[in-house]
């Protein structure tokens, strides 16, 4: 057991070869039965950060300031959960989907560097060494270039590009930062720096590691206006992969700009203040409404998600820069909500794709009789996007809501209310097209099981965390609490 | 747990419906709506079984599931809510008698796929009827909503998408962006969504928000039609009848205005809007409406959308009721509930009859209709006189108690609108019936009655719109307990 924390990433990372060296046969058995090992393992992390202190977990028995040191609180438990759970059901899924996407030589190394993305990311929330955060962010992002790059699309290979570059220069400034700061600190322990950063707090050099750290961080997390990576990434990825990185990789780059606001900088920088309410306040706000409005002209289905994702992530951004436990509660638990939600919106495209060869509001005509379990299915994502009662996307948004209307700010709280409706827009415009307009084909052509299967999952969780709410709920709360007692 | 007996019925009924018609096809059509009527009775049955239990003074209280923390999935019975719950379940067996012969003498497509979601609509109406909190009573609001989407938009016609697009654009927009801020503006202000007698803000509300807040409740609950934020229900008229009948005659817009009673009653409680003098506003709105829509009923030659309009200013006989914030306007708005319910079903389904019979849709073409369709033009006539507010039938108790409340409330102005709305009713309704009549039909028509399952509904709808004037009193006394002790 208590090795727990290493083998979350060890794993994946050691079968990414063997997977190569399996070769085709064995690729999907093997690495779908790694995702769910990760899976459970991320389960036990999460369940025993709960009940106690942060775990601690020193590399090879050297201790801090020495060696690497690997912590799981509440957070990383519930980012790795994510990552995990997310992982292993897209990883059932993409048997049938990867084999009908990608050519058939290229899917060991596909499932390989899947793994590899996945070790990157769960790295990323488990480690409490600021450097070693810089290594996984690199594995993570250097596989989701490669992932991207794998799509059938030739303009797949540009978006890819795109990606490669903003992630370089996001990366970059992370690791510039974490420069700074050992300069100043000597020390690249997360406690450590937490506890040195205040003593020189007020030097242009911490500042500026601050500066060059969000908004690396803020790059990775396609925050409005450094999201143009984004939407071409998510549209010409594989399904598998616009599924896995939606679900998956936005969040884990919040994760990184939230332990640096809370655990490294915490209250000592004058500026957090202002950088909340005259930087992060207002990208979140334009990301939410633009993202929104933008996803409503979409023709692709896919990129319309995307630019919906754009305005998700103005979600998570806007209840870090409320500023209070009830919005951030709000905002990590539509991390996981929406993991749900457009993981799953994602995989149903990923179903359209394997039928009509494509996701495009055309091809999808007459979808409500052509493959009528799936359009169903994404009727009900969408309704969760919406966030109708009931769904996952209501909880966080009634949390985001609450803690604008603490904060005094109710304009807030009508900008919400308001890009709610403007997801009615872009979901209804699908729903229309897929139940009264005429199909092009007639016969029907419903999903394989094996795609169904995995999507419904998600789907289906995505109603019952709306409903059977107090897991999540006390998992993020007692997040919030945690990172709002450590600035204390 | 007798409480969720009734809103589990109709889900079960929507599962058996789907389980037949998609399993076993069209020609197992008989067992699935013999299924779908034997549960609608069930249902209706457990209200009035609850109705007895409360009469008898017994509580009825269950929670369902915490969805939120303090926020819980709640029931409870009090008199409005009872009151609406009887309405929608006891309609709910005569439309779906209606709606088989409406549908099958029609022909319509996809009927498994419409009675789903009708009975689904159902219990989401009795869910609305039966909430114990406000978020409760927003869940199965919006489930009511989307339920009634593919009803409404049945046809898939161009036609039926744009009027889905308004009719879901108005109804989420409103509800979404007034009616759960508002929840949420109550729930920080006051802790506590639970619906309480004497109202949960008194003291903790400033007087100035307390407008602006009923504003929110009032627009927010935009199923209750009230201007500017009526033209879905217009626009829903392209719906087959037996929707308009049941769902935007009685369950979705008294969903409506049963939540602004609620919210009156329950949350803001009428002390606090009558001393703070909240109301005003409302009631000239209301008022507004209610002229307004009656003026626009005179113009239209569409008899359904004639009607829909008649429904609007209706429901704001309701929601003016409820403003005046009167023991009698309380009291007034409720009955009013139950006696439109009656009058106006009878209205539709006769509409819906006529257009079964006689392929007919305009008031225009409805000359000496009565000779070949008698017992439907008889019921249209005791329809329209329970409209407009006449004994022996019952929508004449609404309107008393209406006056009543005016004056109480003084503003006796408020009675004079009242006369002046029921004399445009006389005008856009007896019309028809002078029409039906007295005007000599045309040679070439081919009309004749409608079957038999339209024919005998709609008598029996206008027969209850008699039946209820006399069991006024019985609705009196059981509306009485909420607005006790209310000036």
């Amino acid at each position: 057991m208590s090795h727990l924390p290493v083998l979350q990433v060890i794993i994946p990372l050691l079968s990414a070869p063997i997977v190569v060296l399996l070769g085709r046969r064995w690729a999907w058995p093997v690495t779908s039965l790694v995702g769910l090992v990760t899976a459970g393992i991320s389960l036990a992390l999460l369940s025993l950060a709960l009940s106690g202190d942060p775990m601690l977990y020193a590399m090879g028995g050297w201790t801090a300031p020495v060696g690497i040191v690997y912590r799981v609180d509440v957070l990383s438990g519930l980012l790795l959960t994510i990552i995990g759970v997310v992982g292993a059901v897209v990883l059932v899924f993409a048997r049938q989907s990867v084999a009908h996407e990608i050519s058939e030589d290229r899917q060991h190394l596909f499932y390989a560097v899947m793994l590899l993305c996945i070790s990157g990311l769960m790295g990323i929330c488990i480690t409490a060494d600021v450097f070693n955060v810089f290594v996984f962010l690199e594995i993570s992002s250097l596989s989701a270039y490669a992932l991207i790059a794998m799509g059938r699309s030739p303009r797949a290979l540009t978006a890819a590009y795109r990606y490669l570059i903003m992630g370089t220069i996001g990366g970059t400034f992370v690791l510039l930062g974490i420069g700074l700061l050992y300069m100043m600190t000597g020390t690249l322990n997360m406690d450590d720096l937490a506890s040195r950063i205040p003593a020189v707090a007020d030097t242009s050099t911490v500042r500026a590691a601050f500066a060059f750290m969000t908004v690396g961080a803020l790059i990775k997390l396609a925050v409005v206006p450094l999201h143009f990576w984004l939407p071409n990434a998510y549209t010409y990825a594989p399904s598998v992969v616009s599924a896995f990185l939606s679900a998956t990789a936005t969040k884990v780059s919040f994760y990184v700009l939230v332990r640096i606001t809370f655990m490294l900088f915490g209250v000592s920088l004058l500026a957090q203040t202002l950088y909340m309410s005259k930087v992060l306040l207002p990208l979140s706000l334009i990301a939410i409404v633009g993202g929104s409005l933008v996803a409503v002209f979409q023709t692709d289905v896919k990129r319309l998600l995307a630019y919906s994702s754009l305005a998700q992530i103005g979600y998570f951004v806007l209840g870090l820069a409320l500023h209070n436990v009830t919005a951030l509660t709000g905002s990590l638990i539509h991390l996981f909500n929406h993991a749900m939600m457009k993981g799953g919106l994602f995989m149903v495209l990923g179903c359209v794709v394997y039928r009509l060869g494509g996701a495009s509001l055309d091809q999808m005509k007459g979808l409500g009789r052509r493959m009528p379990i799936t359009a169903f299915a994404f009727v009900i994502g969408g309704l969760g996007l919406i966030g109708v009662p009931l769904t996952a996307g209501f909880v966080s948004k009634w949390y985001l809501i609450v803690g604008a209307f603490e904060m005094g700010q109710w304009w807030v709280a009508g900008v919400i209310l308001f890009s709610s409706l403007i997801a009615v827009a872009y979901i209804w415009r699908v729903v229309e097209v897929m139940y009264f307009s005429e199909p092009v084909e007639s016969e029907i052509c419903e999903a394989p099981l094996g795609l169904l299967i995995p999507t419904y999952t998600m789907i289906i969780a995505s109603i019952i965390f709306g409903i059977w709410t107090a897991p999540m709920l006390h998992v993020a709360s007692s997040a919030a609490e945690m990172l709002f007692g450590g600035m204390r | 747990m007798s409480l969720l007996v009734p809103i589990a019925l109709p889900l079960i009924a929507a599962v058996c419906v789907f389980g037949i018609g998609g399993l076993l096809g069209e020609r197992w059509r008989n067992l699935r709506d013999g299924l779908h009527t034997v549960l609608a009775v069930v249902t209706f049955f457990c209200v009035t079984r609850l109705y007895v239990g409360v009469t008898q003074g017994n509580s009825f209280d269950v929670s369902v599931i915490e969805v939120l923390p303090d926020l819980p999935i709640a029931f409870s019975v009090e008199p409005l809510g009872m009151l609406f719950a009887l309405v929608a379940s006891g309609l709910w067996i005569v439309t779906s008698v209606y709606a088989y012969g409406y549908m099958r003498g029609h022909d319509e497509q996809h009927q498994t796929r419409f009675f789903t979601w009708f009975a689904v609509a159902i219990s989401a109406a009795i869910g609305v009827a039966f909430s114990a909190n406000l978020m409760t009573l927003f869940v199965f609001y919006e489930v009511l909503t989307l339920s009634t989407y593919p009803m409404v938009t049945h046809h898939q016609t161009d036609e039926a998408r744009k009027a889905g697009r308004i009719y879901l654009g108005i109804l989420l927009f409103t509800s979404v962006c007034f009616l759960l801020s508002a929840i949420v503006w109550t729930w920080h202000i006051s802790g506590t969504l639970d619906f309480t007698p004497g109202g949960i803000l008194a003291g903790k509300i400033e007087d100035t928000q307390v407008p602006i807040l009923l504003a929110l409740f009032a627009f927010g609950a935009g199923k209750a039609a009230l201007m500017p934020f009526h033209r879905w229900l217009p626009n829903a008229m392209v719906a087959p009848t037996p929707v308009s009948a049941l769902l935007h005659a009685v369950a979705v817009v008294k969903a409506g205005v049963f939540t602004i009673l609620k919210v009156v009653v329950y949350v803001f409680g009428l002390d606090l809007l009558t001393t703070t003098g909240a109301n005003g506003w409302l009631m000239a709105v209301a008022g507004a409406t209610l002229l307004i829509s009656s003026a626009i009923a005179l113009t239209l030659d569409n008899l359904k959308a004639r009607l829909a309009y008649s429904t609007i200013s209706q429901l704001s006989y309701i929601v003016l009721g409820a403003a005046m914030a009167t023991a009698s306007g309380v009291v007034g708005g409720a009955m009013h509930i139950a006696m439109h319910a009656m009058g106006k079903i009878t209205l539709f389904f006769c509409a819906g009859a006529i257009y079964v019979g006689a392929h007919k849709k305009l008031v225009s073409e409805l000359d000496g209709i009565a000779t070949k369709m008698p017992w439907t033009m008889a019921a249209f006539t005791v329809g329209s006189v329970s409209i407009i507010g006449l004994p022996p039938l019952g929508g004449a108790w609404g309107k008393w108690f209406l006056g009543l409340g005016s004056i109480e409330a003084q503003a006796p102005m408020y009675v004079a609108v009242l006369m002046v709305s029921s004399l445009l009713s006389v005008g856009y309704l007896m019309p028809i019936v002078a029409r039906a009549y007295f005007r000599p039909l045309p040679d070439d028509d081919h009309s004749h009655e409608a079957p038999l399952l339209c024919v005998v509904p709609l008598c029996a709808t206008a027969l209850g719109c008699l039946v209820l004037f006399v069991l006024g009193d019985e609705i009196y006394q059981l509306i009485l307990p909420i607005v006790k002790g209310a000036g």
